[in-house]
């Protein structure tokens, strides 16, 4: 598999990140771990990137694992465009 | 330039370290010294130099050469001063009638087998025996040999059978044995010093012979590691730099630090006019402490490289011959460039690397420039591809991204985790420095896949070797905690005090658990338990233990999780915040430390801190006057996802070779040929450049004023020791690209940017270019607070408060074998070569490495039909290459290693784009991969040949 293939498009890759960090966020207490999932995209992703994710959210989350679709609400939607 | 004379006395011994001080006289001199210091070192602290040969003080005392003997009142006879130790109410006296007559006795002796030809030796000016015969009075020689060892022919033509002919096999120094006085001082820096016993003296008395391992062994093919190390030691002109027999004795020097790995080590820049003759590890320099490797000590010669590019090239297609043009028309093209992609494409198209190998006056100046200049938060650096993880992983629970030692630490550890770092090959003089440690009796245990040279060498062998399957770090440092935490083996004292005591409890139940046991991660590992958990009991009990690791640790899905682990167990077995314990980063890059101290993070301002904090963008807002953008900027491979996707058009990278060192080289590739301005900033055509439309060259270490920071925080000082023959430093160029476009800055010195750096960021408050003349060096964090620096972190308490405990749930990566790629592969570096091999590669060094090799299992070859030295194909997931293969047991079956040093190999068009979760820390230390018999070069290696030589054309001037 590659997640560089440019005809997938950007978001097979974003979708594979966001899932990464949901498994090691998975090891918390619940609460925590939904909090800092959000905080660490928030802190970690510029503003393209979570543009592409809530691409995926707004079509309904598709292959996203629990935790990033819960953790949404809280993830901070980016402003239009620069 | 600024020439420092320092103090550089031999002691002719080394230091003792007793507490308990001994008061005696000399030569009627009142001298207190501490217990165990020799009574020619105490002499020598008042100044009273005792003549000697076979003593030095990076070695112990050897008593052999009878040139220092003295005469102690009451006592019989006329002890060697070097081996005979103070005591209380000594009167010794190291000159009179007898030893006068004794030691021109012995001089006698010396020089009666020794050519008389200073005039024409090499080491002309600076021999210890032309200096001593002239200390002790020799005026004639009395003797004439019979037999000598200079003679190549006796006087009737016959060969003498006692010469050996000089050989000359190493690039960077000779051995001229007629020179030899047999002092032993080169077999002994060998031993104690670098730790390699590569020399040693062979026959007996007369016979007695320096060698080189066997009679057959000449320097380039016995174990000598070219440390430089005897060399150094040696009185005379018998082991010797070849560069001081061409060019001649230095006439001054200047204390720098090397620009090669991240221990920093301090040197001596000799030099003759603007000529450097040669660099010598410098004896105050706190990280090596006098010792040096092949590549500080030898590999410079890449700076006077004919390859170096000195003008500046444009051109407006990558297809498109370079053009050289004056500096004023490079930036006129370029700022011009770069603003109609900001216009065109908005502010957030563009953004910068910085480079792990420049200064950190340099880093700060290019992160200034995307953030203050372009208006965005896209800086990245070599770090994302190496200790990214570390920073998030040890931020995360010790609360800050650095090592927690210094150096000197490890003289007071007693056990070691070594994990997935190979410091024999990636940092050698810490090696040594660990290797003499554990000759006195301090533990190893070794965390690697690969059975390293640390893991056996001479006189020393880990206790355990944990020879785990790539990818499976977590479940290893998981099932060592499992252990500590179900056999009762943790400090619960120092839990209880430094860390939150309910956290600890929650991740005692995570790893009490039983599918994170030894038996059943053996498993996943293939390490067997019972070696896991006399490991685990060794560390958590031996004594201070103490964890360095490297990128074997960071370069997984998983790096910033294992990172996390390995700060877990440091805590749990209260190994942190004294002298020979802690966790230890070993830091690939001279200066990537301090790149990361300097805001190069796309997500961090210097200082690491978040660019979403007011009060942090305050700071630089009122220095810059500018608006900091509150959003994290994109990291090196979300720049060149967005490039592809079309919305990231332009890249400033100083420093650094993206194409050849980060992974999956086609994906690089696509990026870089998608974007409209590449500006590579570099001392030679890199790889980067076949895709750049500007060349700025760049200055080396030896051109500029600045300083790195090492592996243990430590701020050195950077000298220009010569004019940067590209007409400018680094630091002018970032300059003066930011003003064209459009921004007023007016640094006239490197000083005037630390002093930016100090007064924006707390963590270097209190360091200035006069405090780093006066202390030599200096650690972060350095302030008020602590306004000599800190050489050990977290000693009374956490950065953070309380130590944080954090889970650490083993995921194995996607990356995984099967039936197409059956094999993993996993790659490091080896001693003589660095990095990309864009600097050594340039150097004498390729006489030890001159291309990448594949190591394979034999059984994995033999079932291949793979013969060693065979060509083999190498594939993976993303692409192809080859290279020749090894067949060594080094590696388990079903393991195969190569280092990345040559671009004609490319190793990185094997690896794939799995990347940590944190960080997005590439998986350059796991691939799944087959190997097969080829006959030569891949197609996609001659394609990459054929454009990369169309890319480097340059067109001759009209």
């Amino acid at each position: 598999m590659s997640l560089n293939d440019t005809h997938a498009g950007p978001h097979a890759k974003l979708i594979y990140m966001a899932n990464q960090i949901a498994k090691f966020m998975e090891s918390k207490p619940h609460a925590e771990g939904l909090t800092l999932l959000a905080s660490h995209i928030n802190d970690f992703w510029e503003p393209r990137m979570r543009r592409h994710l809530f691409e995926v959210l707004d079509a309904g989350g598709t292959g996203l694992r629990p935790l990033v679709l819960e953790a949404a609400a809280t993830i901070k939607r980016p402003a239009i465009a620069a | 330039m600024k020439d420092f004379i320092i103090p550089d006395r031999d002691f002719g011994t080394p230091a003792a370290k007793s507490k308990q001080m001994v008061t005696l006289t000399i030569d009627g001199f009142d001298i207190t010294v501490p217990e165990g210091t020799s009574i020619m070192r105490a002499a020598a602290e008042i100044g009273i130099s005792v003549p000697k040969l076979c003593a030095t003080d990076s070695i112990d005392a050897f008593g052999s050469c009878r040139l220092c003997l003295v005469e102690i009142e009451g006592r019989n006879g006329t002890p060697a001063s070097c081996t005979t130790p103070v005591a209380p109410g000594l009167k010794v006296h190291t000159q009179n009638a007898k030893l006068k007559q004794l030691r021109r006795g012995v001089m006698e002796l010396y020089i009666s087998d020794h050519p008389l030809d200073c005039l024409t030796c090499s080491a002309n000016g600076d021999c210890e025996l032309q200096d001593m015969a002239g200390a002790v009075g020799l005026r004639d020689v009395r003797y004439e040999a019979i037999d000598t060892h200079f003679k190549a022919k006796d006087t009737s033509g016959i060969a003498n059978p006692n010469y050996i002919p000089r050989d000359d096999s190493n690039p960077y120094f000779s051995y001229d044995p007629q020179k030899c006085i047999v002092c032993s001082r080169c077999v002994r820096a060998c031993e104690e010093v670098q730790g390699t016993f590569a020399l040693t003296i062979e026959g007996r008395g007369f016979d007695s012979r320096v060698s080189f391992g066997a009679k057959t062994d000449t320097a380039l093919s016995s174990d000598c590691v070219s440390c430089g190390a005897c060399v150094q030691a040696c009185p005379t002109a018998t082991l010797q730099e070849k560069s001081i027999i061409e060019i001649g004795t230095p006439e001054r020097s200047v204390i720098t630090t090397c620009a090669y790995c991240g221990v920093g080590c301090s040197f001596k820049a000799e030099m003759r006019g603007d000529e450097l003759v040669r660099m010598v590890p410098y004896k105050h320099g706190k990280a090596n402490r006098g010792h040096s490797c092949v590549k500080g000590r030898f590999a410079y010669g890449y700076a006077s490289h004919k390859d170096r590019i000195l003008n500046p090239m444009i051109r407006d297609s990558i297809n498109d011959p370079w053009q050289e043009v004056s500096w004023d028309e490079a930036m006129d093209f370029t700022a011009n460039r770069m603003k109609g992609i900001i216009e065109k494409h908005g502010r957030h198209s563009v953004g910068v690397i910085t480079s792990s190998r420049c200064t950190n006056e340099e880093a700060y100046l290019v992160q200034k420039l995307t953030r203050a200049v372009f208006m965005n938060n896209n800086t990245d650096t070599c770090a994302r591809v190496c200790h990214s993880p570390t920073g998030y992983g040890l931020g995360q629970t010790l609360g800050t991204s650095a090592g927690t030692q210094d150096f000197d630490s490890v003289e007071e550890t007693d056990v070691v985790i070594v994990i997935g770092a190979n410091p024999v090959s990636g940092h050698p003089v810490f090696a040594s420095r660990l290797k003499k440690r554990l000759r006195q009796g301090a533990k190893l245990i070794v965390i690697d896949p690969r059975r390293t040279e640390m893991v056996e060498a001479p006189h020393v062998k880990a206790e355990h070797h944990l020879a785990l399957t790539p990818g499976t770090n977590v479940a290893i440092v998981t099932a060592l905690a499992h252990v500590i935490v179900t056999e009762g083996l943790f400090d619960a004292q120092f839990i209880q005090d430094r860390c939150d005591w309910d956290e600890f409890q929650d991740y005692a139940e995570f790893v009490s658990q039983p599918q994170n046991s030894p038996e059943s991660v053996a498993l996943l590992t293939g390490v067997p338990a019972a070696e896991v958990r006399a490991a685990a009991r060794l560390f958590a009990k031996g004594g201070n233990g103490s964890i360095y690791y490297g990128l074997g640790v960071t370069e997984h899905s998983q790096g910033s999780t294992t990172v996390i682990g390995i700060a877990n167990l440091a805590m749990m077995t209260g190994n942190i915040g004294r002298p020979g314990v802690g966790v230890n980063p070993l830091r690939g890059q001279n200066n990537v430390q301090g790149s990361c101290d300097m805001g190069s993070f796309p997500h961090e301002l210097p200082g690491y801190r978040h660019v979403k904090g007011e009060g942090v963008r305050d700071i630089f807002e009122k220095a810059w006057g500018v608006k900091i953008d509150d959003e994290p900027g994109l990291r090196i491979p979300n720049m060149l996802d967005a490039a592809v996707e079309g919305t990231f058009k332009g890249l400033y990278c100083q420093g650094e070779d993206i194409l050849q060192s980060d992974p999956d080289t086609k994906h690089v590739a696509a990026g870089l040929a998608a974007m409209e301005c590449v500006i590579v900033h570099d001392l030679f055509l890199n790889e980067t450049a076949n895709y750049a439309h500007v060349f700025l060259p760049g200055s080396t270490f030896l051109e500029k004023d600045g300083t790195f920071t090492n592996a243990e925080r430590r701020i050195n000082r950077v000298r220009k020791v010569m004019a940067p023959r590209n007409g400018y430093a680094d630091w002018e160029i970032t300059q003066m690209l930011a003003n064209a476009m459009g921004a007023a800055w007016s640094y006239t010195h490197p000083t005037q940017i630390m002093d930016e750096i100090a007064m924006t960021t707390p963590s270097f408050a209190g360091v200035n270019y006069e405090k780093l003349e006066t202390m030599g060096s200096i650690q972060w964090p350095c302030n008020d607070a602590a306004p000599e620096g800190t050489p050990l972190m977290h000693v009374e308490a956490f950065v953070r408060g309380k130590g944080k405990f954090i889970n650490t749930e083993y995921v194995a990566t996607d990356e995984k074998t099967g039936p197409r790629f059956p094999l993993l592969l996993t790659t490091g570096r080896i001693l003589s070569q660095y990095n990309v091999g864009a600097q050594t590669r340039r150097t004498g060094n390729v006489a030890w490495h001159a291309e990448d090799v594949l190591e394979i299992h034999p059984h994995d070859a033999e079932v291949r039909g793979v013969k060693d030295g065979d060509f083999v194909r190498l594939a993976s997931r993303s692409g192809d290459t080859t290279l020749r293969a090894t067949i060594t047991d080094k590696v388990n079956p079903g393991v195969v290693y190569t280092t990345f040093h040559h671009p004609d190999t490319q190793a990185n068009v094997i690896t794939t784009d799995f990347s940590d979760w944190a960080t997005n820390c590439p998986e350059y230390k796991v691939t799944a991969v087959q190997v097969s018999p080829s006959n030569g070069p891949s197609e996609w290696q001659e394609e990459y040949n054929a454009q990369a030589a169309m890319s480097r054309r340059i067109a001759a001037a009209e």
